[in-house]
This record gives C-alpha cells, structure tokens and sequence, in this order.
C-alpha cells in the first residue's frame, strides 16, 4: 500500500511538474510583460524597462530557457517570483486560496448533495412528475454556462431587491460590504448575503450534472440482482432502494467527481470574476491582461495541485465506499 | 428429502396454490395459464428452456415483477391470495412464509456489505431481536450451510467469497425465518459440477431443517431427476406436461419432454449413436405459432395440432400432458440408426496436428482495482502436455480455473510460450515470424462459446463470413459464402441479415461456417454449445460430428460439460488447477477413470434418470478449489481428495503432499479396469470390453495403481 | 439485449423472407419517435436556417453602424435594438451565432476524432503505448485549459479562428478518450474481436474493422455534446476577452458587452443570451434523444 502510494504520488508530481512547467513556458513565450510599459507617461528609457524586467525575471530579452531556469529554482524554494507590480506572487496567493477554497467547498458541498438526492429521486420515480421535471430542468441549466447564469443572476437578484422585497437581500459585489460595523451576527448574515448568489450560480450545473448521473447509476442499479434478493428478503421497496441500491449507485458517483472538479475550478474562476470576489480565478484573468507571468504559472500550479488533490480525494472516497477496492 | 421412489403427495393442504397465472409485458404474454401446487416437504422441479416463462412465472409467485408486468390468475400462500394483494402484506410474506434463492450468485448479494449483516437483515426483517442475537442467527446459518468458520466469515464481504459460498449465503437467508417455500430460480446453473452436487446437498439440508416445500426451476433435466418428487415441463410460457418424475422421464407423453430427454447427450452412453435434436427453435412469445406451440417444431404434427392449443390431457394418475396424440407418445427410442456416427477410433492416427508440451503460463496475480499491485504469481497452466493428431478429436475438461482455456488461448495465440513448447501444424511456435504465424492462423480456426458475442454486430453475415477469405487474399469470396452457409445448414439469402437477428443456435453455425471458411486442417472449439439450449445444442453438436468426418478436421474441444466431450470426443484430458490430472481415450477414462478427481468429476454430474439418480452415491469434494496462486505442494488435488483424506496411510499421503505426480500410462489393460468397478459404479453399463482404450490412458496420481489392485 | 430486441430478432427469423431494416434505420426511427430528438432536431435546423438565412433578410449587416441610434430598443428599424456601438442587435446576434455554431461543430469533430483515436490505440495496444498516451491525458486533464487557451488569446487574432477551433478541440477530448479506451479494453475480450485477431486481420485495421465501428453509438453521442461543450467554452473565453477576437463578433463577445448594459438596455443581453441557451438545450436534446435511440435499455426497464 505504502508502496502504491509513494508511486502514485511521484506520478502526481511529476504531472504536476510538468504541466506547471508547460503553463510557465506558454505563459512567458505568449505573454509580454515588456507591453505594460509602452503606455506609460512618460514612457521610460528602453534601458530602465529593461532593468526592471530582469529583476523580475521576465526580460524577453533573457532566453526562455534561462527564465524559466530561474523560475523553476525559485518555485523549488517556495518562491513564485515576483507579479509585474514588483510584489512577491506568494503573498497574496495564500488569502485568495482562502477565498476561492471556500467558494469552491461550500459550491461542491452543496451541488453534489442536492444533486445525488434529486438523481435518486427521480430515479425511484422513473417518469414520475419529478424525474421530468428534474430532466426538464437539468437540461434548461446544462444549456447555460456559468458567464451567463451568473449575469442573469445578478440581473435577477438585482431586479428581486429593488422590485420584490424592496431592500438589499441579495449582494452581488464582492464577498463583505467594506467598513461593516454591524457585530458579529451583522457581519455574518452580510457575508451570507454576498455568498448566497455564487454559489447558486456556481453551483447549478453542479447539481444538474450529479442529478443525470445519479439517476443513470441509480437505474442500472435498480435491476440488479442484489435489489431483487434485498425485496425476496422482506425488505419494503424504500428499504431495498435506499440501503442497497442507493448505497452501491454512490460510489461510481464518487469517481464522477474527480472529473468534475476541474470543470468546477473553471466554474469558480468565472464566478468570483462577475462577482468581484477576489479569489484566484480573479486574480488569474486579471494577470493575463496584465502580462504577469509569474502569477499565471503560480495560479496554475495551484490549479494543477487542487485537480490531482481532487482524484486522490475520489479515489480515497471511493476506497471508502467500496469494499472490493479497500480490500488491497 | 428421501431417496425413496417418489412418493405420492402427503394428503394435507397445499401451502402454495398456482392456479391459471397469466403474466404479460406489454404485447408479450410471456406466461400462460401456469398453475401447480406443493405441499410441505414436496419438491416440484419446472423445467424449461431460456424463454418457456418458468423464471416469470416464480417471479410472479414472488411478486417481484418490474412495474410494467400485468399479472392475472391466482397465487394462494396457505390460502392466502397474493395477487393483488398490497406490497405490505407481501413485504410481510416474504423472506418469512416464502423465500428465493436466485440463479447468479455472484450478484444477488449487495457488494458493499458484510455477509453477516446481510443475513441478519433477513432475520430483523422479520423477527424482533437485536442485532447482536440476528448476527448470532447469521452466524449458526452460515454453519448450517456449510460455510467453514462462519464466525470468522461473516465479517467478510461477498467479494471474497466463491460462487459456491456465495450460493450458500443466499440460501442461508433464504431459509434465515423458516419459511414454508423456499423457490430456487436455476440455483446451481451458474456453478461447476462439483460445486453443483454440493449445493444440491446443502439444499437437501435446508429442506430438512426447514421443511419446506421447494419449487426447483432448472433447465437442466438431470439436476430435478435426483432432486424432485413431480415435475411441470414448460414450453412457450405453458406447462406441457406435468407430473411424477418417473412417470415423466421414463413415461412422457408429450412429444417436446420426448424430444429434450432425446436431445441431451449423457455422460452414462458413449457417443457412437447420434443425438436426436429438435428441429427449428423455440418460438418467440410475441410471436406464437396458432394452435399448439411445439407443433412448428414436433414429428408428430396432425392438422388439428394447427387449431386450438391443446389442453392438459389426463394421462395417468397425476400425469397431465398437451398434446392431443399424447397416446401415440412414449420415450425416445433407444437406438437411431447414425447420419452422422463418429466411428470409435480404436487405433490412433499416426500425424500429429498439435503437439503441446510442458506448457506453463503465469500471471501475475494483482489485488484491488484501485490500488493495483502485484502480490503473486497465478500459475495457470503448470506444464501441460498432450498432443492432437489428424482426425481426431481431443476434449479439454475440466471446472473454471482448471487452466484449459488460459491453455487453448496460449495455443491460439502462436506466440512462444513461457515454458514449453507448442508446435501447431508441424511449426514450433517459438520459431514463428509474422508471415510464419498469418499461414498458420489459415490453417487453425477457432469456435467460440458465445456466438453472438464472436459476430460484430456491424457485419452482415456475409461480411463475417468472408473476413477471413478477404484477410488472407481469396479473390471472389460470394460463392464460397454461399458454399459456407449451406455447409452448415442456413440458407443463402441469411448472408444479408445480421447476426442479431438470428437464433442462437443460427448463430452458432455462422461461427462454424467462418471458421471453416478457408478450410483450415485444425479448428478449436470454446465451449462452442454451452451457450445453447439443449433442444438446440443436439443440432449443433451433430454438425460438428458431421463436419469433422467429411472434412477430415482435428477438433481441440474446450468444455465444462463431461456429457458433451464424450459424446464428441476420441479422447480427453481432464485438468485440474493448471495440470492434467488424467488423458486418454474417452471410453477409458469415462468407463474406468483412475484419478480420484476425475471420478467425483463424473459422480456431480446428475443424469437425467430418476431411478438411477437415487440410488447413485455422489463423491462430494470438500471446499473450493485451492487459488492457483498457492496451489497444494506435491499434488494439486489433495487437498480435496477423498482418497487422501479418508483411504491412505500417513506414508502413501507424504508422497502425495511431497512429491508432484506426473502423468504416467496405467500400465496394461486390465490396469486401467479393475480400479473403477470398486466402490462406485459410473455408469458403466456394458462396454463391450474393448481394451485398445487401456493403454491410451494416462493418470497423474501416486495411488491410482495401488488401489487398481485392491 | 433487451427482451424486446431479442423477440424482434425471433421476429424477423420467423417471418417470410425480408431484408431486415439496416441499423441505422432503426436508429433514425427510434431517434424521431422520441419527442425530444424532434424537438432539438426542428430547433437546430430552425436555428441554422436562422443563422444562415437571417442575414439575408437583414437591413443591416453586423459591420453597420448606425450613428442616428445609439443603445435603442427595438422598433421597426432595428428589430431587435442597437448596441452602445450603433451596431444592429439582430444582425450581430446572427452572425455570433454563426461563429459559435461553427467553431462548436468543428471542434466537436477534431475532438471526437482525437478521443476515438487516442482511446482505440491506447486501449487497443496496451503496454507502453496506453501508458503514454494516458499520460498525455491526464497531462492534459491536470493543465488549467481555460489558462492555456487564454494565454494564447493573442494569437487567435485576425481570421486566425481556425487555430482556435484546434486549441479548443486539444481540451475537449480527455474524458471521452478516457472512456473510449476503457471499451476497447472490454472490446479486446469480446470474442469478435479475438476472432479476427487469430483469424490473422493486423491490430491497426481490426481498430478501424471492428473497435471504433462498434463504438460509433458513443463517438456519435459524444461528438453532439461536445458541440455544445465547445460552444459553451467559447462562449465563456469570448466572454473574458480571450476567445474570438474583434472585429469578428460571437455569443460570447456579444454576452460580455450585453452584460456591462443589461441593466438599462435589457435587448442587448436577454436575446442573445435566450438564443445561446436555445442552441445549447437543442443541441443536447438532439444529444440526449439519440443515445436514447442507439442503447434503449439505457432508459427503458426491464
């Protein structure tokens, strides 16, 4: 076991390795830091500019190869570089983690489980009102990406504030309301305010997506042979679905999840972009427009962690469910 | 259950009652107008085909139907009427007055949790006790049915079980509240023989413990002979013919029971007479044939047959058949003049086609799904040899994980073997190129056991046909199709259709027609007819049997199915855990088998003759096969050996547990004779005292001689 | 098999002598009896006539500026209003449109492509070829596409879309390769498959003879919902700028700039948007009916 794991975790590395390496080398060869000067007044002397770059690693004058030696040393050391403003990249990247693990879990949490329910449900009810319904309406979401959603959400929840209940219930700018002097509880309820609409927007798909594959496990399970034995025992038909067949369809589901969580991130970054939270999605689009290199490739070394981190967590979860898997 | 003759049913109320039960899915009326009855401590066998409703029919008794099913008619429990009645009420019943044990016991229990808690979940169902007293239920269960440290191996799940323990734990819950029906739906088809017999036993017992009353459903004509006190014989959704099992094996009066006891080859004849197959297939049950359903496919058709469906005629006491000429009926004649004889081989041919030896394949033995790792070495095949000349027929069989088809797979392949040696046709494997290997592939074809699964379901038939024609460069390939499908009997407009939508029997055929496509000199059969039913199995068996004497073919025939290789083969080799546990000529190792494995091999194997089911008495192999990883030292089979265990001395068992036997020739006729007529008699009818057979016959135990002598 | 089938197959064994409807027929049939495959088939052709024939009718073309009407709802003149730009609602929706729906369905079909390649070959050999090509794919699956794809934004400039369509397709295929090449394993085990094998057919052509052909139900299935993954993705990278680039305009770009005025100028995000979602709900329904149509056991009960 021991073993399999230390293996695993070297591929893991080295994927990560590699695909950081990959994202570093694209990003310094397609970006140009050396632009974000042209438009200054005054413009500064060609060789300042280049000074400053060299100082922070991002002359394009500098062979790539030797850029990126510097950076993968640094990046051994813990050290991301520096961002184009001159500030050290790792700084800020812990906070914005923060931000956008806690908007990814609470999306994750909250997606996956109401999704596995309503699946379930509407499998048990094959053509019931709520399987359609629940068909109708994954279908209406999977057919709007998150850019939208989050607008028409934004759209909406505005429109319910002014028109509807008349105050602010629904914030959609960023994740507090700055200088809040409210108390704990004032605070707290202000923080559910700004959260409440990302993760809806955030999660939605999430839902429609495990509720379609909840339901599909769940009908291949329903036949199966165990069910039935589970029924011949005396079991009621509630009793059978949800102890044997709902228990087994989970854990095909738990797998579905790894794939998944990468689609999420770019979900993530979408959403704390429109609604100016300021995670690392944000901060990732923001560097592209402003050619920083080095936090592009930190950022997607981040990204690269959490998706390998995700499969690992799958795979763990689904050891945890199965008993034909624990049994190595 | 008692070995008595069957005895005429006990005079008290029937506890389950089946009267006119009609079920329909859709357009599809898939069982019509079933009705019997048992009493305590009765065993009704249904058999029937795939199709013939016996399965739907149980389901129906049970409830179980999916939702789209319509059941009509009458199914009293204790003259309790369940049909209609709420799911309560019926939730009540089963599992408690009523239980099932189901065909697949890989999948009837729930992977994901422990054996014990499964069992003890029946129980709580049930009866009020606490968890602990339901595990300790669980627990005397699994002892009950014969499950070794059932305290130890309730913690485990159904993963690491076996078929056959696993078959056990169904049957432990299903006999977990005592119920007073116990239905088994094809219990033991997805087992081995051996497992089979023990599974039977074990069924016995719960019987016993319980007293219920079983309705055993089963294709298979042998297994109820020993087990059942009446049978019901179902055919298009109808019961044809019902009543005692003498009166219904030795007595039958509908021509279909006539046709499927003809029709199944029988490990007590040799195969030098033909089977009698039924013609055509059975109908589909959307689409039934007016009148009688059998008479598309009977002898003894009249234009009346064509009118109504016969009603159950009363035949003899407790004897009911549908046939309107059931008195023109009886049983099938003993001997048909052979079509298609194979005649006994006495001297062996002289060119060898395959030559197999010291063939050894490992694998490497990996655990888990996720966490993938090495932990050992399965040692499939463990030096085989054995050879295969022009003409002939060799049988390879032996129970799953005996190696033989990891074995037929080597050969196929053409790829040097690990160990050993393989030389196909006069060329050694190992020595093969790629040129060397695509000639040889012309000249070996293979059969293989599913023949829908062997057919692309993109292809016409024509194409399939013609894949190996176009493959190795034949020109025009139209007319020798053509040629192909009339060879085996199908008709040239059949090139254009696809395989799905032909029968299985059909299907087969075009597998044979394929494989004899580029008139190879050498063809492998897998398990080419287990995937048939038996009224169609007899067809295909007979054209392979023709086939092979007009085309002069070496067939290397893979079974399970000890019946089927006599019928087929000049000689067989038995295997066991990777190793050839006894070869030689058929009739010799059928009539005279010298290896203790091979001889509780052909006692599992029920025949499908009452009288003599009940008084047969069965070697019963303890346990399941040991894992191939960690096979037994010195020879494979003692751990299970009857012999080893109860006949020989400490010294005789040091040899086997030391020393791995080889297989040697029993030394001169009368060696290979006297042995078997010892203890029990295997159907060993006359056998004409040819004694050619003696000296092909080779054995691979320390003690096969000694005891000869005794 | 499902009951049914196998009493369909009896069917036609029985019956007198009659070509037995070819699969695809069956197919088709079954597709245009599902309401939903009707139903997303009529709206996806009624959207590509939309697209394609809409700006025939046009006054305007989507280059038009009209500099008398600035941000205006619709009216006679402008039938579904004007941007900030002066440009025509209608005209530029159609002609985003016509780039979104291109680019998807080109994207779909490299992507599809490269899956039923990747996984057949990887599948099909084994051994070291499945071991790199998995690595490829999980390299690929672990790269940030949104990143990757928007750090090359500047180069998809200028008629350079066609570059884009490929990028968009390198990130799509993963998943369905992954799947792919656990079929072909299973494939490999299924008896045909060895038949041909030592009926002497060489690997590469038993791939193409007898692995992607059966597996043409998925490819098919996965093409059409990849078509709307892909426009989706474009959508989103448009959205941010990173995706098609001015002057040609996509729902994307169009979104974005909807976006920043719905507020006060709904007609700017609401048709677009609707348009978008209508394509992307026709697409899967069309997705969605025809799996349905080639495996009915996947929502049919026994």
């Amino acid at each position: 076991m021991a073993g399999f794991l230390a293996r695993r975790l070297l591929n893991s590395l080295v994927l990560v390795a590699v695909a950081a390496s990959l994202a570093y080398l694209l990003a310094a060869a397609a970006l140009d830091p050396r632009s974000n000067y042209a438009d200054r007044t005054p413009r500064p002397p060609a060789a300042v500019v280049d000074a400053q770059l060299t100082a922070l690693n991002l002359n394009d004058r500098t062979p790539l190869i030797q850029r990126y030696a510097t950076w993968a040393a640094g990046v051994l050391h813990g050290d991301f570089g520096r961002s184009v403003t001159g500030s050290p990249v790792g700084d800020d990247l812990r906070r914005r983690a923060g931000v956008t693990f806690r908007l990814v879990l609470l999306g994750l949490v909250f997606g996956s489980l109401a999704g596995v329910a309503a699946g379930a449900l509407a499998a048990i009810g094959q053509y019931g009102w709520f399987d359609r319904l629940s068909a109708g309406l994954s279908f209406v979401v999977l057919a709007v990406p998150v850019v939208v959603l989050a607008n028409m959400l934004i759209l909406a929840g505005t429109w319910a504030n002014e028109r509807l209940l008349g105050h602010q219930v629904f914030l959609v700018s960023g994740e507090y309301s700055d200088g809040l002097d409210a108390g704990f509880w004032g605070r707290a309820v202000d923080r559910l305010q700004h959260l409440l609409l990302p993760t809806v927007s955030l999660s939605l798909g999430l839902v429609a997506v495990f509720s379609r594959y909840q339901r599909n496990m769940m009908l291949d399970v329903l036949g199966a042979d165990y069910v039935r034995t589970a029924r011949a025992k005396g079991l009621s038909r509630r009793a059978a679905l949800v102890r044997h067949a709902l228990r087994t369809a989970l854990i095909p589901v738990v797998t579905y999840f790894a794939f998944t969580f990468g689609v999420l991130l770019t979900g993530a970054t979408f959403t704390e972009k429109i609604f100016g939270w300021h995670g690392l999605g944000e901060q990732l689009i923001d560097s592209i427009f402003t050619n920083d290199v080095n936090t592009v490739a930190a950022v997607s070394v981040l990204a690269a962690v959490a998706v390998l981190c995700a499969s690992l967590a799958a795979d763990l979860l689904h050891a945890a469910l199965d008993p034909r898997v624990r049994a190595g | 259950m008692t070995p008595e003759p069957a005895t005429p049913p006990l005079p008290t109320a029937p506890v389950l009652q089946v009267r006119d039960l009609d079920v329909r899915f859709g357009d599809v009326h898939a069982v019509r107008g079933v009705g019997y009855e048992v009493r305590r401590g009765e065993v009704l066998g249904i058999v029937g085909e795939s199709g013939s409703g016996k399965s739907v029919s149980s389901a129906a008794v049970m409830g179980l139907l999916p939702r789209g099913a319509r059941v009509t008619g009458s199914v009293r429990l204790h003259g309790r009427e369940l049909i209609g009645a709420r799911d309560r009420e019926l939730d009540a019943l089963r599992g408690r007055t009523m239980s099932m044990v189901f065909q697949d016991p890989m999948s009837a229990l729930t992977p994901v949790y422990r054996v014990g808690d499964q069992i003890a979940e029946a129980v709580r169902v049930h009866q009020r006790v606490t968890k602990e007293q339901a595990l300790v239920r669980a627990v005397a269960l699994l002892d009950l049915v014969g499950i070794p440290h059932p305290a130890q191996r309730a913690l485990a799940f159904p993963h690491e079980f076996s078929g056959g323990m696993r078959q056990r734990v169904v049957i432990a819950m299903a006999i977990a509240n005592d119920p007073d029906v116990i239905i088994c739906d094809e219990p033991t088809t997805a087992l081995d023989v051996t497992v089979q017999a023990q599974i039977l036993e074990v069924l016995k017992t719960a019987q016993r413990e319980t007293g219920a009353a079983i309705v055993m459903i089963t294709h298979d004509l042998g297994v109820v002979a020993g087990f059942a006190d009446r049978v019901m014989v179902m055919y298009a959704g109808r019961p044809v013919e019902v009543g005692g099992v003498d009166d219904v094996y030795y007595r039958p009066r509908m021509p279909y029971t006539v046709g499927l006891l003809g029709a199944v080859p029988r490990i007590d004849r040799d195969g030098r007479r033909p089977l009698t197959p039924i013609e055509g297939s059975p109908p589909a049950p959307a689409a039934l044939p007016p009148g009688c359903s059998f008479a598309p496919r009977c002898a003894l058709r009249a234009p009346a047959c064509d009118e109504a469906e016969p009603p159950l005629f009363d035949v003899g006491p407790g004897h009911r058949a549908a046939c309107l000429r059931w008195e023109e009926t009886g049983p099938p004649s003993a001997a048909a003049p052979g079509v298609a004889g194979v005649p006994a081989t006495r001297v062996r041919p002289e060119e060898p086609v395959l030559r197999v030896e010291g063939l050894v394949k490992h694998y490497p033995l990996l655990k888990g799904t996720l966490f993938r790792r090495r932990i050992g070495t399965v040692q499939a095949v463990a030096g085989v040899s054995f050879d295969l000349r022009r003409g002939e027929t060799l049988g390879l069989v032996g129970e799953s994980g005996c190696g033989k088809t990891t074995t037929l797979m080597e050969i196929l392949e053409l790829a040097a073997p690990q160990q050993g040696r393989i030389v196909v046709l006069g060329r050694d494997t190992a020595g093969l190129g790629a040129a060397g290997r695509k000639a040889v592939r012309r000249d070996m074809q293979v059969v293989f056991q599913d023949p829908l699964a062997s057919l692309d379901p993109r292809m016409t038939v024509h194409d399939i046909i013609a894949e190996p024609l176009r493959t190795h460069g034949a020109g025009h390939p139209a007319r020798r199709v053509r040629e192909l499908l009339d060879l085996v009997g199908l008709a040239p407009a059949h090139a254009e259709r696809h395989p799905q939508d032909f029968s299985g029997g059909q299907r087969q055929r075009i597998g044979i027609a394929r494989a004899l496509a580029l008139e190879p000199r050498l063809l492998v059969l897998d398990e080419p007819v287990s995937a048939l039913d038996v009224s169609v199995r007899a067809g295909v068996i007979n054209l392979l049997a023709e086939l092979k004497s007009r085309l002069g073919l070496s067939y290397l025939f893979v079974a399970h199915d000890l019946a089927v290789v006599r019928h087929i083969a000049d000689r067989v080799a038995v295997m066991y855990l990777g190793r050839i546990a006894e070869i030689g000529a058929v009739d010799a190792v059928y009539d005279a088998p010298a290896h203790p494995y091979t001889r509780a091999l052909l006692s599992a194997i029920p025949l499908p003759d009452p009288a003599r089911e009940r008084t047969r008495a069965r070697i019963l192999l303890e346990g399941d096969l040991p894992s191939p990883a960690h096979p037994p030292s010195g020879c494979r089979f003692r751990t299970r050996c009857p012999k080893f265990r109860s006949e020989l001395t400490d010294d005789e068992r040091a040899r086997c547990v030391g020393d791995e036997p080889v297989v040697r020739p029993l030394a001169g006729p009368a060696g290979g004779r006297g042995a078997n007529h010892g203890g029990d008699d295997h159907g060993g009818d006359d056998h004409g005292g040819d004694d050619h057979g003696g000296h092909d016959h080779g054995v691979a135990c320390h003690h096969a001689r000694r005891l000869d002598v005794l | 098999m499902t009951l049914s089938e196998e009493q369909f197959a009896e069917d036609l064994t029985g019956g007198p002598e009659r070509r037995p409807p070819s699969r695809s027929r069956v197919v088709a049939r079954r597709f245009l009896a599902a309401p939903r495959g009707r139903a997303g088939l009529t709206l996806l052709g009624l959207l590509f006539l939309l697209a394609f024939a809409g700006p025939l009718v046009s006054p305007w073309s989507y280059t038009d500026r009209d500099f008398t009407a600035f941000l205006q709802p619709p009216s006679a003149a402008h039938w579904l209003g004007t941007l900030q730009t002066g440009a025509d609602v209608f005209a530029v929706t159609l002609r985003g449109m016509q780039k979104s729906l291109v680019v998807g369905l080109l994207a779909a079909l490299v992507s599809t492509a490269l899956a039923a390649l990747v996984g057949a070959f990887a599948g099909y050999f084994l051994g070291w070829t499945d071991r790199t090509l998995t690595w490829l794919t999980d390299l690929l699956l672990v790269l940030p596409a949104f990143l990757v794809l928007a750090v090359m934004s500047p180069l998809f400039g200028s008629g350079a879309w066609v570059l884009f369509v490929v990028m968009l397709a390198l990130f799509l295929w993963m998943v369905t390769s992954k799947i792919v090449r656990g079929m072909t394993v299973s494939l490999k085990r299924r008896e045909f498959v060895q038949a041909a094998r030592f009926m002497g057919v060489p690997p590469v052509t038993i791939i193409f003879r007898h692995v992607l052909p059966n597996l043409s139900s998925l490819l098919i299935v996965d093409a059409t919902l990849n078509v709307s993954a892909a426009i989706l993705t474009e959508t989103s990278l448009s959205y941010f700028g990173f995706g098609i680039q001015p002057p040609d305009v996509s729902f994307g770009t169009l979104i974005a700039g909807g976006a920043r005025t719905a507020v006060y100028a709904p007609w700017t995000f609401w048709f677009v948007a609707g348009l978008l979602v209508v394509t992307v709900l026709a697409v899967n329904l069309v997705g969605d009916a025809l799996r349905d149509a080639f495996d009915p056991s996947a929502t049919r009960t026994r």
